[in-house]
């Protein structure tokens, strides 16, 4: 597929929306920037009409033209557009690749029957795409390079299986995109089209154009080439549904929804797998693609029990499911699945309480988001706050050992609650200088301390060179760096103190480095909170 | 209505109020309490624990870690609560004799939530304990709202611990509520520093109040008597520990 004019045609389906409508048939050109000059990088078709044509410097094109419309270039907008076509177009084919900045390839191979055939299967994508306001162009041949230069030069055209060399050989040679210098050089040797360029030796063209150019030729004719890497990895399993009159009902929806549920669920027996990330696209009549993933902690194929994940996923939506004019199409897949064994039928009390519980968090998780639902894992480190990691209880399996920190006649060792920073304590009067603090004030609050026990020295982990990072992980690190609560660089070490304050109440405090020379008191810090 | 039928009406009301067979006790360790307690806290019910210092949230984490024994314990909590009491440490759980992998921590964003994620959470008769903390009073949490968690509580019997920090008491159903400070700890002991509490027993649905010193025991996962072991007697001031000096409310 081709979207020659994918730039301008944005702004003319933006234009055609707002409120006053500007003559549609005026000439404009999108003005790109190259080696500090402006040049003409996408036009409409009046524009070109009137002899403009891309790659022509801007002020040509202003001195052609007397009332020119010149908008500059907005790169990102295209590709995101781009990208909501290819995911409009993975109705197709699951095998949608962008090939920027206009273009996109579909791997059609075993799709086009489902459509009619390849040829109303290309006239069915080309009239929706159109339909939407965008000047296109396709073809469908056996390589994507040559479906590429087909569509671009001959709009169109279907090749059979093994005629590519035909179909391509009449193009100019500008079809074969191998850039400006190369392009100048085929000109000058007088070869005007791709066939006159075949025609040549191999090692001719290799040694004045690079082997580059000659593999490009010969994938172009017909030869092999390796597969295209799809935008999304295929999925293992899924269920769809296509709609001949677009769905908005919430009844409907929630019905279908119900059935693909169901032969979804259906597959996974077939196949004994569990799934273990649901997505569920959504694709409307005008082209916006809607997906909604929902991940789960243990393999999963109880279709009540995936439709009620579902359900809840769609009811803690921010902004809810918008079907528009209505979906065409629902689909239902397993991106994520695993080997699972009936267990969901087993009579084993511990192990039917267990999935149970998973199936709880799972819930929790698809309504609150699954870095809310966390669990605990512990790690082997001596950074006190590092020790235990708060990470989403769908991420693995917790059966990590756990050590206890206190012999037996001990007393805990470790606050149960510790601040996400440690806060600075003030007014500290310690009576020896590694001592403990005799006196402090924390939070506006003035404390005597009656008992103390320490120094438990805890030294940077100095093979690590940044340690924090290292241990916290994933959404736990990124939610600790959007609250700026990554801790600073951390000193040599940590002297803890477990100290008793005359009201009783229990604190762990450090100090953070030790007394040096120079007389510069260190900070000291309270950290966690005893019971 | 006759003797029978009234005997009957009066039996089936008393009924609701009988534990299930199949739903011990959760015995605190300490006679007195027990006594007091029928044999201990009642499970598939709301306790609520006001704290009213930094510390005395402790006593509802070793309520919840005696409640939900082998058994997830799940702990409910808005976003704005770690920032204030700072986050839920395994680690420490572990030295109170609690289990890290069957803690469970839903940070929800608002009280609302948490209110609502905890009625979810108690509808599991495999989760063993909840515990909903919560500062202040959110509008959420009205009589209402206790009342449903009660019935929740009561269907699947899974206990649920209301920890409330900086507020007072308002109307709700819960089977007990207790107002919680830190205590000191022994001044003989040599192995100090053990979670030591007063806890008053403020409203009790089933039987009498109480006052109780008490010290947790990491070990066993029972609490024993710290008015004992300092050796002085229970009679003591009203308004603060035995052998603390006069305390400052946090």
């Amino acid at each position: 597929m081709w979207l020659p004019r994918l730039p301008t045609d944005r702004l003319a389906r933006r234009a055609r929306n707002a409120p006053e409508k500007p003559k549609s048939d005026a000439p404009l050109v999108i003005a790109g920037r190259a080696n500090n000059a402006l040049y003409v990088y996408a036009l409409n078709r009046s524009a070109e009409r009137l002899g403009l044509h891309r790659g022509q410097p801007l002020a040509n094109a202003r001195a052609m033209i007397e009332h020119l419309a010149v908008v500059p270039a907005d790169e990102k907008a295209d590709r995101a557009l781009l990208e909501n076509i290819a995911d409009w177009c993975d109705r197709f084919t699951p095998l949608v690749t962008l090939d920027p900045p206009d273009g996109l390839l579909l791997d059609v191979t075993g799709a086009a029957h489902l459509f009619g055939g390849e040829a109303a299967m290309l006239r069915h994508v080309r009239e929706t795409i159109a339909a939407q306001g965008f000047a296109v162009q396709g073809a469908i041949a056996g390589t994507s390079l040559a479906a590429r230069a087909l569509a671009r030069h001959a709009n169109g055209t279907i090749t059979n299986p093994g005629e590519d060399r035909a179909a391509i050989a009449p193009l100019p040679i500008a079809a074969l995109d191998c850039g400006e210098d190369r392009l100048r050089a085929l000109k000058r040797a007088g070869l005007k089209t791709i066939a006159q360029v075949a025609e040549r030796g191999r090692s001719e063209l290799a040694a004045r154009l690079s082997a580059a150019f000659l593999t490009r030729l010969q994938v172009m004719l017909g030869a092999e080439e390796k597969p295209l890497s799809p935008r999304r990895p295929l999925p293992d399993l899924r269920s769809e549904m296509r709609f001949a009159e677009p769905v908005a009902t919430r009844d409907v929806i929630e019905t279908s929804l119900q059935k693909l549920a169901f032969a979804l669920s259906e597959t996974l027996e077939r196949e004994g797998q569990g799934l273990r990330l649901l997505e569920a696209a959504f694709f409307r009549a005008d082209g916006k693609v809607e997906r909604i993933a929902v991940k789960t902690g243990a393999p999963l194929r109880d279709p009540a029990v995936i439709l009620r994940l579902l359900n809840q996923r769609l009811d803690a939506l921010a902004d809810p499911l918008d079907p528009g004019f209505g979906f065409d199409l629902i689909r239902l897949e397993a991106s994520l699945a695993e080997k699972s064994h009936a267990r969901e039928t087993s009579f084993d009390t511990n192990e039917n309480a267990r999935w149970q519980v998973a199936f709880l968090a799972d819930r929790l998780s698809a309504r609150f988001g699954e870095h809310r639902m966390q669990r605990f894992v512990a790690q082997d480190t001596h950074i006190p706050e590092a020790q235990a990691v708060a990470i989403p209880a769908q991420e693995r399996d917790f059966d990590s050992p756990w050590i206890r920190k206190r012999q037996d006649q001990d007393p805990p060792l470790r606050p149960w609650r510790m601040l996400e920073r440690p806060e600075e304590i003030h007014f500290v009067a310690a009576e020896v200088p590694d001592g403990p603090p005799a006196r402090f004030q924390w939070r506006q609050c003035r404390h005597e301390v009656v008992r103390a026990e320490g120094p438990e020295r805890i030294a940077l982990e100095w093979w690590r060179e940044r340690p924090h990072e290292r241990l916290m992980r994933g959404s736990e690190q990124r939610r600790r760096e959007k609250l700026g609560l990554l801790p600073r660089p951390v000193p040599p070490s940590r002297d803890y103190f477990r100290i008793e304050t005359r009201e009783g109440l229990r604190f762990w405090l450090y100090r953070d480095g030790q007394y040096r020379a120079n007389g510069l008191a260190p900070r000291w810090f309270l950290h966690g909170l005893f019971a | 209505m006759n003797k029978e039928e009234k005997l009957a009406d009066l039996r089936h009301f008393l009924a609701r109020y009988a534990l299930p067979a199949n739903r011990p006790a959760v015995p605190l360790g300490l006679p007195a309490a027990d006594a007091v307690l029928d044999g201990g806290l009642r499970p598939g019910a709301v306790h609520e624990v006001f704290a009213d210092d930094w510390g005395a949230g402790g006593f509802a984490a070793c309520l919840a870690i005696q409640a939900s024994k082998g058994k997830p314990l799940f702990w409910v909590r808005p976003d704005y609560e770690a920032l204030e009491y700072g986050a839920l440490s395994a680690t420490g759980i572990l030295e109170l004799g609690g289990d890290p992998q069957n803690l469970y921590l839903l940070r929800a964003p608002h009280a609302d939530d948490a209110l609502s994620a905890a009625a979810d959470i108690l509808a599991c008769p495999h989760v063993g304990a909840v515990v909903l903390e919560l500062c202040g009073t959110p509008r959420a949490l009205d009589l209402v709202a206790s009342r449903r968690l009660a019935l929740l509580c009561e269907e699947s019997g899974v206990t649920l611990f209301v920890l409330r920090e900086g507020a007072g008491p308002i109307p709700s159903a819960a089977a007990t509520r207790w107002q919680v400070r830190t205590l000191s700890s022994d001044p003989r002991d040599d192995d100090w520093g053990s979670p030591c509490f007063h806890a008053r027993l403020t409203r009790h649905r089933q039987g009498g109040l109480g006052d109780f010193f008490l010290t947790w025991d990491s070990n066993h996962g029972l609490f024993h008597d710290a008015a004992a072991h300092s050796g002085l007697v229970a009679a003591a001031p009203a308004d603060r520990p035995v052998g603390a000096p006069r305390q400052k409310r946090a």
